[in-house]
């Protein structure tokens, strides 16, 4: 099988849509020409014209706006904001037109649009490069939120985001794009031939919304993790040679409770883990939701490790990021409960 | 002698106590502005943002380029839409004073902005309305019934109960659904638009918004991206003169017209007479004959006076004179297209007060069939479990779940 960055799976999934199916187009900023910052639309223009893979001005109010309206006239439009720091101005329309369409006219209107925007930190991008907003949009009815940590999630998920006849806002952790990273700055960076979800195939396939994943199976606690935190997660149970049991979320929003449910009941110890600030956030839920599905199994107070709750710090990039040593810390104190 | 910079607070013509003043308001002649071909270049006719396009004379004569010379018929459908619009909200207001609807809001003095706009289109082109163009809904044929179960929220509501009176839409009739939240819709026009352009068919999306709301920053992206694609799209700004309380030089048009933003964007547009139906009628013809053969985007502004309050929210007498409506220099529509029609030997008083009669007994027949499908006292009501669908497509489990929650507090309170 082939192994492909997330960049080139995102990149396989993008191209097989437009191929498949002539209402699919992608519109954003640099995405045409240029094939993207990233380079996840790489060759697409090229091969699919620019009538499908458009340019667009620097304006995501406007970019949301306008896919809201393809949508409506039957076209099933991608739309990349460049970084997700940059979703702001979007954000009307996301939250109070693109995720009510369907509930506001009965169904008689809806909008298949998919939302992709590259998210996170541990690229030196400072507070206009680094964020993980995905709280704000799982907070929002309406809104189906993904985010995946490797590509051959990326591609399947992707697959069935511009399939799915709901919004959906496809956050992708720009750190792990070229490689899993573990959340030592300081190691060579590994690409992602050295990971078996590396192996992507090249032909069409989806991973279904609204599925986690047990990344690894384990005895002593849970850990729930999603996007670049799972790789941290995984590195850090193994430095302190924790028994964890590793729940890649992938799909924020709607939560797959029955896999958290199964594992936490098991278990009895739960640590939750995001790259976004603490108060308020998406681990809010996950604990909120653990505490209700589990209570009379748990032996220990959940733990949360995230951002710290400012905006992210350029120069303390690594002070702010929920890396091994806090997760680490924060496993053997769950353990060390009695 | 140095001096210092002062805010500038735009100064309302006339509030509560003073004498009207629309002296602000730049009128051209009727029949007098040109009428370019619809491939003219958007530099060569800027000054069509200034000028306003008129049809109608003081004399209720049809004048100049612009006449759409419509025979009998259209002409006296377009007054009957006109009219129905009026009585439709007499009603309605009415109902809502009695406490039979929360709300509503009347598009009384602008009739003309939608439902000549709505004549002059396909029924193929898509409309995204505001909320109050409710002309475009009569001038497309919707039963009143529909209208009027939406606003009461009953177990015919198209919404199910899910949105305030007034924000209807219409799939079949290709009408988009009604935002509380302002201009939004805009962006949404031009997607619609570029899509079409994209699947290679020839139809035209129309948006309206109020002046007021040109300040949103949708109208801004609908602009660019209008321009940028040439979409095929007919961008309608009706200046009724008010936003709620605040009066149209908040919004910038102390200096400029809201029409002269369209030049400066690369758009085509035209300032245009908004209580003439003819001028509407025409403006917009020529808009959508410009987008439907690729020529781009045209911003209409339909100059016009909110005779009515903002909304039942809001008494109109504590920000504005009383008299206002009666000062508005470009008259009132229906008035207008009635008179032209009787000097055109077409129609006659009696004619028209038969009309009046007809239609409003027709609206009371609708209300009254309106409220056979439940009233906010009686029923029969919405089901509440459609508090959950359509959240998506598929209902997913927690949604499930609250929604059996709510069923079972149901259950405990009947027992």
């Amino acid at each position: 099988m082939p192994h492909m960055n997330m960049i080139q799976a995102l990149n396989s999934a993008q191209d097989i849509m437009l191929g498949r199916d002539p209402n699919v187009v992608i519109i954003g900023e640099d995405v045409g020409y240029f094939g993207g910052v990233f380079r996840t639309t790489d060759g697409l223009q090229r091969k699919y014209g620019e009538h499908r893979v458009i340019d667009a001005p620097i304006a995501e109010g406007g970019i949301i706006g306008a896919v809201i309206g393809m949508s409506v006239n039957g076209l099933r439009p991608v739309a990349e904001i460049q970084f997700a720091d940059c979703i702001y101005p979007g954000f009307d329309q996301i939250a109070s037109q693109l995720a009510r369409i369907r509930y506001r006219t009965a169904g008689d209107f809806f909008t298949p649009v998919t939302i992709r925007t590259p998210c996170g930190g541990g690229i030196r991008g400072g507070q206009t490069h680094s964020q993980s907003p995905e709280g704000l949009f799982t907070h929002v009815s309406g809104l189906k939120v993904i985010m995946p940590s490797n590509p051959h999630d990326a591609k399947g998920l992707l697959i069935s985001a511009i399939e799915d006849d709901d919004p959906v806002i496809f956050f992708e952790p720009k750190r792990i794009y070229n490689g899993p990273f573990d959340g030592d700055p300081d190691k060579p960076a590994v690409p992602w031939s050295t990971h078996p979800k590396g192996e992507v195939p090249e032909d069409y396939y989806t991973v279904p919304i609204g599925r986690a994943e047990v990344v690894e199976e384990g005895e002593d606690l849970t850990i729930l993790c999603y996007g670049t935190m799972v790789h941290v997660a995984q590195a850090a149970a193994k430095r302190v040679e924790a028994d964890a049991e590793i729940i890649d979320l992938r799909t924020l929003a709607p939560l797959d409770v029955d896999t958290i449910r199964r594992s936490v009941q098991k278990t009895g110890r739960c640590v939750v883990v995001h790259e976004a600030t603490r108060f308020s956030g998406y681990g809010a839920e996950l604990t909120a939701t653990v505490q209700e599905e589990c209570f009379y199994h748990l032996e220990a107070p959940i733990e949360r490790v995230c951002g710290w709750d400012t905006p992210y710090p350029h120069a303390f990039e690594w002070d702010y990021f929920p890396g091994q040593k806090r997760l680490a810390a924060a496993i053997e104190k769950v353990l060390e409960a009695e | 002698m140095s001096r210092k910079p002062t805010l500038h607070v735009p100064q309302t013509p006339a509030r509560p106590g003073e004498e009207p003043d629309f002296s602000y308001v730049h009128l051209s002649d009727a029949g007098e502005v040109e009428r370019p071909e619809i491939n003219t270049r958007v530099r060569d006719m800027v000054h069509l943002s200034e000028d306003m396009v008129r049809v109608l004379d003081e004399q209720h004569k049809g004048l100049g380029p612009w006449n759409p010379h419509l025979d009998e018929h259209d002409l006296q459908v377009g007054l009957r839409h006109m009219l129905l619009t009026r009585l439709f909200d007499e009603r309605m207001l009415r109902m809502q004073r009695q406490g039979k609807i929360t709300f509503y809001m009347q598009s009384t003095g602008e009739e003309a902005v939608s439902v000549a706009a709505a004549q002059a289109l396909l029924p193929s082109d898509m409309l995204f309305p505001h909320y109050r163009t409710q002309g475009l809904q009569i001038a497309r044929g919707r039963n009143l019934v529909d209208l009027m179960c939406q606003c009461l929220s009953n177990s015919r509501d198209m919404c199910k109960g899910r949105q305030m009176p007034i924000m209807y839409h219409w799939a079949r009739g290709n009408i988009f659904s009604v935002s509380g939240n302002l201009t939004v819709q805009y962006p949404h026009a031009v997607g619609w638009a570029m899509a079409a352009a994209i699947k290679g068919e020839d139809d035209v999306a129309a948006a309206w918004i109020g002046e007021g709301s040109t300040a949103e920053a949708d109208f801004h992206h609908a602009m660019t991206f209008a321009a940028v694609y040439q979409a095929p799209v007919i961008l309608n700004v009706t200046n009724n003169q008010w936003a709620i309380s605040t009066f149209q030089g908040f919004a910038g048009g102390e200096r400029r017209t809201f029409a002269a933003r369209g030049p400066g964007y690369g758009i085509a547009a035209l300032r245009v007479d908004g209580n003439d139906f003819l001028a509407v009628y025409a403006a917009t013809r020529w808009a959508a004959e410009r987008a439907r053969r690729g020529h781009g985007p045209t911003l209409i502004e339909h100059v016009t006076y909110r005779a009515g309050a903002h909304s039942t929210s809001d008494d109109p007498s504590r920000y504005r004179p009383r008299n206002e409506a009666q000062a508005w220099p470009l008259g009132d529509p229906i008035e207008r297209l009635k008179q032209h029609l009787i000097v055109e030997g077409m129609w006659s008083d009696e004619r028209h007060e038969a009309l009046i009669e007809e239609l409003r007994d027709h609206v009371t027949e609708c209300w009254e069939e309106a409220c056979s499908y439940g009233t906010m006292t009686e029923g029969p009501f919405l089901d509440k479990s459609e508090l959950f669908e359509d959240v998506f497509k598929d209902m997913p489990q927690h949604l499930l779940e609250q929604r059996d929650q709510l069923r079972a507090l149901e259950e405990d309170q009947d027992q």
